[in-house]
């Protein structure tokens, strides 16, 4: 028995039935009253370690439990005490907003007004709408709705299965600080994304890639282990500058990132050369500058 | 600069509501243009307009040289489109779907043959063209994707949320497919909600109710907002009033 970690995972892997290894041997420790990203692309295996931590999938091999409650033989237990949110809209479309959350309410053996208090700054914002089909709802709003109905009972922790995926920039910050907020209220939440930059929102992630975990540690940690040196650079011709940069014997790796390369070398590198090297390829406009790496870049790094 | 994109007011409206309002703006040849705007702001209607699926209410466009308005059926044929969600038969292999948008496309079989074989040997796809495309990786589906959306020349493709979700180097191999397009002379018409793929383009737009908000390279919006990034410029024109970085 921990007092601090409210999430356990031990070695647990997870093959589909068609062969499509899910995670592979996956360790993880998320500490009660964190908010905790787990941060990688499609396919990566994070719904597959969410649903097994939910109880609604059964790992191959390795143990897994949330507040000391196991997956496999307490999942009762766990049902009641989490809230999940999965990754696709999963409410009763048909319903209103309103009869949704009561549904979910009644489920749980509660009411809203019960645990009104939590869900206030949410629903306040959907209230307006509370006759209205679940349906019917735009995407930030549906995603609020579905964070209300899995905190109605009051859940010690919150599974979130990509919340964000699909909704546009404003209502994804809005929902950061709703998450906030409710991390600040005691409760540990884990939440998958693959928006490397919403790495910076929480307090430690899991960096995840092909069922596999790449590193755990607080964001800035993660950076701060990134062991080249960083450029970006800008030309007048970008897609030739990165042929260019990944032709020199220096370079580790050049990557577009957006508007500028960013060029990794072990050693760092002298500018005034490069420069010339640049012009002498036949590039003008050159700017370049060092730069810190950004969560991308040491995700990046680690794949490679 | 030849342009291959030029609108002048362009309008739809649905009874009383204007889901477009007289948006105006060009893109060149060879040009990577992003078009960016929130859920709902009319980026859809207007893309289907382009696309010749939708008539203006009112306004004029030319799309690769030919009118919205009257010329539909020619800007189809001179016209590619991919989107992440659906481009490619999953249940085809990877040889007959390239086969199968050849003929949609018209091409002739001779030039299909050829294509095929160039497009496999190109995107290293030779020894899994009898694979079906639903157990490739993600990154794989993609890049067919998009070589299977350009096989017919077209002068502007079309791509819709190109790269969301993919893993980050995956992705930049996909921008520099892209890239290598538009230095060939293809005009890339980028519409995304993730602000992080705007970074990648020329130029974006952004849309705000009906109309164009903001219209310049990723890297002058960045400078006249002050913002570190598009997600920060986006954020400070869809609302204003709360407007510090994520």
């Amino acid at each position: 028995m921990n007092d601090s970690i409210a999430i356990k995972v031990d070695a647990v892997s997870k093959q589909y039935n068609d062969h499509t290894v899910a995670l592979q041997e996956v360790d993880l420790e998320v500490r009660r009253g964190e908010l905790f990203g787990l941060i990688g692309p499609d396919g990566a295996g994070k719904t597959t370690l969410i649903r097994i931590l939910c109880s609604l999938i059964l790992a191959d091999s390795g143990r897994a439990s949330v507040e000391d409650w196991d997956v496999v033989k307490d999942y009762r237990k766990i049902r009641s005490n989490i809230g999940y949110m999965p990754g696709r809209f999963s409410l009763y479309q048909d319903l209103s907003v309103e009869e949704n959350l009561r549904f979910f309410a009644t489920t749980f053996g509660t009411t809203i007004r019960a645990n009104y208090d939590l869900i206030k700054d949410i629903y306040v914002q959907i209230e307006p709408f509370k006759k209205r089909k679940a349906g019917k709802l735009s995407g930030g709003m549906k995603q609020k709705l579905a964070l209300s109905c899995a905190l109605i009972h009051k859940p010690k922790v919150l599974l979130l299965d990509e919340p964000t995926t699909g909704v546009d920039a404003v209502s994804r910050k809005e929902f950061w600080e709703m998450l906030k907020q409710l991390r600040d209220k005691g409760i540990t939440i884990l939440v998958s994304t693959p928006y490397m930059d919403e790495a910076s929102m929480c307090e430690r992630v899991a960096l995840i890639q092909e069922g596999r975990i790449m590193d755990v540690a607080s964001p800035e940690e993660i950076i701060r282990k990134f062991d080249k040196e960083l450029l970006a650079i800008r030309t007048n011709k970008m897609y030739q500058l990165i042929g260019d940069l990944r032709q020199m014997e220096q370079t580790h790796s050049a990557f577009p990132f957006g508007d500028f390369v960013h060029l990794a070398t072990r050693e760092k590198i002298d500018e005034t050369s490069l420069r010339q090297y640049l012009r002498d390829k036949g590039h003008t406009s050159i700017q370049m500058k060092p730069i810190e790496p950004n969560i991308e870049d040491c995700f990046m790094d680690l794949m490679i | 600069m030849e342009k291959s994109i030029s609108v002048n007011q362009l309008t739809k409206r649905f009874g009383k509501f204007t889901a477009v309002d007289a948006i105006s703006f060009e893109v060149d040849k060879g040009e990577i243009f992003g078009f960016l705007g929130a859920n709902g702001a009319g980026k859809t209607t207007a893309i289907r307009m382009l696309t010749g699926l939708s008539k203006p209410t009112a306004g004029k466009a030319m799309v690769a040289g030919f009118d919205i308005q009257r010329q539909r059926e020619k800007v189809k044929r001179k016209i590619g489109y991919m989107s992440q969600k659906f481009s490619l038969y999953e249940d085809l292999t990877v040889r007959e779907n390239i086969v199968l948008y050849g003929g949609i496309y018209g091409l002739p079989n001779k030039v299909i043959r050829e294509k095929s074989g160039l497009m496999l040997e190109n995107l290293e796809l030779k020894e899994v063209s009898k694979t079906l495309v639903k157990s490739l990786p993600l990154g794989w589906k993609q890049k067919l994707a998009f070589s299977v959306a350009i096989m017919h020349d077209p002068a502007i493709v079309f791509l819709d949320e190109p790269t969301g979700g993919v893993d980050p180097i995956t992705r930049r191999q996909f921008w520099e497919m892209i890239y290598e397009a538009a230095d060939t002379g293809v005009t890339v018409f980028v519409t995304t909600h993730y602000m992080d793929e705007a970074e990648y383009c020329d130029r974006v737009s952004i849309m705000v109710d009906g109309r164009i908000a903001a219209m310049d390279t990723p890297y002058q919006l960045k400078k006249d907002f002050q913002a570190k990034s598009m997600n920060d410029v986006f954020l400070q024109l869809v609302r204003p009033e709360k407007s510090t970085a994520l």
